[in-house]
């Protein structure tokens, strides 16, 4: 059954990816993204991690993906681009031949490393006890960084306001 | 049935997580509209996500889930920052591309 949920939630999240990649529409790339988030919150799912799940969910396609799209809407972005236009040759072969190697890189040290690493005792997994044990961890030991992540957000949105807002005529800002 | 005994191991996520991440990097890299390339920060941003919830979980650990959830909200954060750029720079200049971000230079 777990095998089941891996190898579908997987063919989402590399479908998704590689929609956003080669598809020519920005509407539909923000599309796959939707497909990929998901299946990643499946994964999460099947991991035990319910509370990021839903925060995967709610935040990323949720927020995330709105705001692309609303972006994407707003300044009429929303045709296809001819991908066929290649200002230079050699970017999209030389592209592939890196990621290839990224990925092969990766995923030798991954499969090198799976004996190695170290098994703990699992998380308990039932009921609200994922939520708790986050909380806690959370609240304790990086409540400082929690803290933290509202000035990031205040800085964020002053300075979006800063960036986007139209000038007055007359140069006053 | 014995195909329903295997369960999968950190390593298969680990590996699922290398791949997203890869075809991340080379969308960032192919693509040229910056929205597009938005969208592929976001992926590998996922990517990792993915690695430290697995394991998170073979470890027995929290900390990586808490890693995950920072992640998520300085990627909030970013997207509002990053696309705020581009609106202004896309309202000044219809159609820009990467390439001509460079223009940004005083």
């Amino acid at each position: 059954m777990e095998l089941v949920v891996f190898v579908i939630a997987s063919a989402m999240v590399l479908v998704g990816a590689l929609g956003v990649v080669v598809r020519s529409n920005p509407v539909h790339a923000a599309l796959s993204l939707v497909l990929t988030l998901f299946g990643i919150a499946v994964h999460f799912v099947a991991m035990e991690a319910h509370f990021l799940a839903a925060v995967q969910i709610i935040v990323y396609a949720g927020a995330i993906v709105v705001l692309f799209l609303f972006v994407i809407m707003l300044l009429g972005v929303d045709k296809s681009e001819d991908l066929s236009i290649e200002p230079f040759p050699i970017q999209r072969p030389l592209a592939v031949v890196i990621g290839a190697s990224l990925a092969a890189l990766v995923i030798a040290a991954a499969v090198r490393a799976s004996d190695r690493l170290p098994e703990g005792t699992p998380l308990e997994a039932d009921g609200d006890s994922n939520i708790e044990l986050l909380a806690q961890n959370l609240f304790s030991d990086y409540v400082f960084a929690f803290e933290f992540t509202s000035v990031l957000l205040i800085v964020a949105v002053a300075g979006t306001v800063m960036l986007t807002r139209k000038e007055k005529k007359g140069g006053d800002s | 049935m014995l195909l329903a005994a295997v369960e999968p191991t950190a390593t298969w996520y680990l590996v699922l997580a290398a791949l997203v991440f890869a075809i991340g990097s080379v969308g960032l890299m192919v693509r040229r509209n910056p929205l597009v390339m938005f969208m592929c920060i976001e992926l590998m941003l996922n990517a990792v996500n993915l690695t430290f919830v697995a394991l998170a979980t073979r470890f027995g650990n929290i900390d990586g889930q808490t890693a995950v959830f920072f992640v998520m909200v300085v990627a909030a954060a970013e997207v509002v920052v990053g696309l705020g750029i581009i609106i202004s720079v896309l309202r000044r200049r219809p159609g820009a591309t990467a390439d001509d971000l460079a223009e940004l230079k005083g």
